[in-house]
């Protein structure tokens, strides 16, 4: 985990999501609809770093690899990196 | 601004105002939109309402209305000119069929009597259309020197056989019948054209005739004198055309002005219809108050939001101005026992969710409002089932198409398209996570994105570094990456979402099933605990933390947290494949304390802590079933000591307070004792209750955690449905090398998005949003929301104009 191209991603969602659901409901204008804002931002934020957060986690440690058809494979032996 | 969170504070109050006046206070009211009358005659029925005639008058006012043709009351000056010139119109037509009758009539016995005279006499004129030429059968019996005498007539087509069967049936054959059938000329556009044939019948003598005529009048056949010579004949010819024309012109004439005067009604219905609906309102909510008739005043009481006072005052204040009367009314704030409603002030944005909280159940008066949770935890829950950014997009375009076009959509008045209308800010909402979690699932029409490169690597499988050859490569139609060998898997997971080459794998399923079902179970979990945690808002309101917030959560945690941290741990932690124990089984065994089988564990001290948890969670059992009747048993130790407390306090409020009548310082009396009393009589249901609930609690977390599963299986059926439908229609099309596979591929095309509008977009968006919203109203809202309140029902005209 100590790798940076795992590093960077996790970072970069972590300080994204942590800005739209921790700093900016600082700056929501007073108003009758503040609660509201700010409510939807926090939660918005918490759901979706945790759906990216799950995603990334499951692939982290794979217990198997993908299984192709051997065109696939052929193709993508010639044909990529 | 808190008051979304929370139902607002409501204040009941009594109302005095003038009956002068009484109208427009309660038209100001209306349009206020802020008060709910209560209804001070409950047991009274509808027809026994002091103001039920004039509610009657509105109704019947209200049914003309809707026939839109005539106006009572206010305008009887155009009703009569409406009936007037209906009627005129009638006459108008009538004559004018009977002109056009004789019209014909004329032209078509031109050449019967031309054909007779010519027998007898030499005929002066040809007949001048000689359309009917074809007619002219010789007949050789007539005698040439007698007279004829005829009859002429109109008759409608379907009767005339059994005219003319009758007409031998009683002269015997001694008759002419010539007879031709009405021809339609252009102009005459008629609204129903009766098939009507000419006839005439030429016969000896008078008393013939007469015979012949009341036989005509049996048919209702209309006879038309016809003169006997050509002359006569073209002369009153001329003059029917003429008077056609005339007719024709004041026909015109009058439709004209009928459609002016109506087009002028109409435009001004919809105002007219509005104001009887006002009245009908305001007269029925006369009916709910008191009239004081010696005093001459209108006592109301209405609920009403307590930061809306003032405004309620103002509006009473304009309302009696408006009458002139000097006295204001006045308003008297008491206090009460009954519960009052449930009054959630909400905006176009946060309407559509508040109803679907409120479909299941409006809250209790000051209970936690779920709603604005609800706002983003709904179209997400939806998004995690619908997970495809492809159609999420379409979706979203959608809602901005409503959105934008609102107004147009609400003219349409049709019932699903109001539905749609209504909830387009939740539509959007939907369709805009749903593209998140369609870029997360990797999922756009069913097709991947490869934004950041493959974590997987074929090459490292092939030799040096791996096992395969290009001999293993022939000899089987699949492989598969085997992660362990180094440098297949890259080691750093796709950065954003599901790897693409998980899209190409034949065991795609496999992968993403179980990493669907443990994401659901997490996402369930979370989303239980949230509920958990806001059932502590209502306890705070209502002091109650330590006997049912405490045991609830621990319990929660302890069972369903730990199952989390395993999902979580086995992710993150490296194991070797064969060694991996199952989530499941862990837990099962956790369960029952098994933990004798093939002994793998995740971590060093799995055991120990595992029976710590299940322990705690058994003693949270009888802590949340028995704390809380406990400890409510040893406090009626002392209830008649606060009995007598609370009688002593009545007496004092009953001098210091004046009330209007008597009545409501009685209710409240008899209120204190019967709370009192029912709290000794209870201690049975409180254990029931809390019985139930505990045993609702506990079981209905498992089941609650299994349901959320939903979610998984939502998504791969959505998954599957969009894979098919490529699979099969599109890529059908696109792979026809041939030269009509262009043509081919439009008509798939439209197939494909025909297809993917109803199964993928409709269906299965209803099936989401139907599941969505079952996990929000029971696996949720079970956790805190009781939902047995009523709603704050104002009047208001708006509400009431814009429904129709």
């Amino acid at each position: 985990m100590a790798n940076l191209s795992f590093v960077i991603p996790m970072s970069v969602m972590t300080l994204f999501w942590g800005i739209i659901g921790g700093v900016v409901p600082w700056f929501i204008p007073k108003g009758p609809n503040r609660g509201v804002i700010v409510t939807m931002l926090v939660l918005t934020a918490v759901c979706c770093y945790l759906f990216w957060l799950i995603a990334i986690l499951a692939q982290l440690n794979p217990l198997f690899g993908p299984a192709l058809k051997n065109d696939t494979i052929w193709y993508m032996y010639y044909h990529s990196s | 601004m808190d008051s979304f969170f929370r139902s607002e504070e409501m204040c009941l109050v009594q109302l005095f105002f003038q009956t002068e006046s009484a109208h427009n206070c309660i038209d100001e009211l209306g349009h206020l939109g802020l008060v709910q009358f209560k209804d001070l005659h409950p047991g009274t029925a509808d027809f026994q309402r002091r103001f039920v005639k004039e509610v009657k008058k509105c109704e019947e006012m209200e049914r003309i209305l809707r026939k839109q043709l005539y106006f009572v009351t206010f305008f009887d000056k155009l009703e009569q000119e409406l009936k007037e010139i209906n009627s005129n119109r009638d006459t108008l037509r009538q004559n004018f069929t009977q002109l056009t009758e004789i019209n014909h009539l004329l032209h078509m016995t031109d050449d019967f009597f031309v054909e007779v005279e010519s027998q007898m006499t030499i005929s002066e004129l040809p007949s001048e259309d000689s359309v009917y030429s074809s007619r002219r059968a010789s007949y050789a019996s007539t005698n040439g020197s007698l007279k004829l005498g005829f009859v002429a007539g109109v008759i409608k087509h379907e009767r005339f056989p059994a005219f003319e069967k009758i007409l031998w049936r009683l002269f015997h054959g001694n008759f002419v019948l010539r007879h031709a059938e009405i021809k339609p000329h252009q102009e005459e556009n008629m609204e129903v054209f009766v098939k009507k044939d000419v006839f005439v019948v030429f016969v000896q003598g008078d008393q013939v005739r007469g015979k012949i005529r009341k036989l005509c009048d049996g048919f209702h056949a209309s006879m038309y004198p016809c003169p006997n010579n050509a002359a006569a004949r073209k002369e009153m010819r001329t003059n029917v055309n003429m008077r056609m024309e005339d007719l024709r012109l004041v026909l015109k004439r009058t439709e004209e002005f009928r459609v002016t005067t109506l087009t002028a009604a109409a435009a001004n219905l919809r105002e007219w219809t509005a104001k009887v609906k006002k009245m009908k309102a305001i007269y029925y909510t006369l009916n709910l108050c008191n009239i004081d008739i010696t005093q001459k005043l209108i006592i109301a009481e209405i609920w009403c939001p307590v930061s809306d006072l003032s405004s309620v005052h103002a509006a009473l204040i304009k309302g009696s101005e408006q009458t002139g009367s000097s006295v204001t009314p006045i308003m008297n704030r008491i206090h009460t026992q009954q519960t009052p409603p449930t009054f959630n002030r909400t905006n176009v944005f946060t309407s559509g969710f508040q109803n679907i909280i409120d479909a299941y159940g409006v809250g209790d008066y000051q209970e936690i409002n779920p709603a604005p949770y609800t706002m983003v935890t709904f179209p997400f829950l939806f998004a995690v089932m619908f997970g495809d950014c492809g159609h999420g997009l379409l979706m979203t375009l959608l809602a901005v198409w409503l959105i934008l076009h609102e107004e147009h959509f609400r003219k349409l008045k049709n019932e699903l398209v109001d539905m749609l209308v209504s909830g387009r800010y939740i539509i959007l909402l939907m369709g805009i996570y749903s593209i998140y979690t369609g870029l997360i699932y990797n999922d756009c029409f069913s097709k991947s994105f490869n934004l950041f490169g493959s974590s997987w690597s074929v090459r490292h499988m092939f030799h040096p570094q791996g096992p395969w050859t290009n001999e293993t490569l022939h000899n089987s139609d699949y492989l598969q990456l085997d992660p362990l060998v180094s440098g297949v898997y890259s080691g750093n997971p796709y950065p954003f979402g599901i790897d693409p080459m998980w899209n190409i794998a034949l065991n795609k399923l496999l992968f993403l099933n179980s990493y669907k079902m443990k994401m659901s179970v997490i996402i369930g979990v979370v989303h239980m605990l949230f509920g958990v945690m806001l059932s502590l808002g209502n306890y705070i309101n209502f002091k109650d933390v330590v006997l049912k917030f405490i045991p609830e959560l621990v319990f929660m945690l302890s069972l369903f947290g730990y199952l989390t941290f395993l999902i979580l741990y086995k992710w993150c932690v490296v194991i070797k494949s064969d060694s991996a124990p199952s989530i499941l089984l862990l837990f099962i065994n956790m369960m029952f304390f098994d933990y004798s089988s093939n002994g793998a564990m995740l971590y060093k001290t799995q055991k120990p802590v595992q029976i710590f948890l299940v322990v705690v969670a058994g003693v949270m059992v009888p802590w949340l079933l028995f704390a809380k009747p406990l400890l409510m048993y040893r406090e009626h130790k002392t209830i008649f000591i606060r009995f007598v407390l609370m009688l002593m306090n009545a007496n004092t409020q009953v001098f210091s307070v004046i009330y209007h009548s008597s009545f409501y310082f009685k209710m409240n009396h008899i209120k204190y004792i019967q709370t009192i009393f029912s709290l000794q009589i209870s201690m049975g249901d409180i254990f029931v209750y809390q019985g139930i609930h505990t045993i609702e609690y506990c079981l209905g977390c498992i089941s609650n955690t299994a349901s959320y599963l939903r979610l998984w299986a939502l998504s791969l059926a959505h998954a599957e449905l969009s894979e098919v439908l490529w699979k099969m229609v599109l890529q059908v099309a696109l792979r026809v090398t041939s030269g009509m596979g262009s043509v081919l591929l439009a008509v798939t095309f439209a197939t494909f998005a025909v297809l993917t509008v109803t199964i993928l977009l409709v269906m299965e968006g209803l099936s989401a949003f139907l599941h969505a919203l079952r996990l929000h109203w029971v696996e949720f809202q079970n956790k805190f929301y009781q939902g047995s309140g009523y709603k704050f029902s104002p009047l208001s005209f708006d509400k009431m104009l814009n429904m129709k």
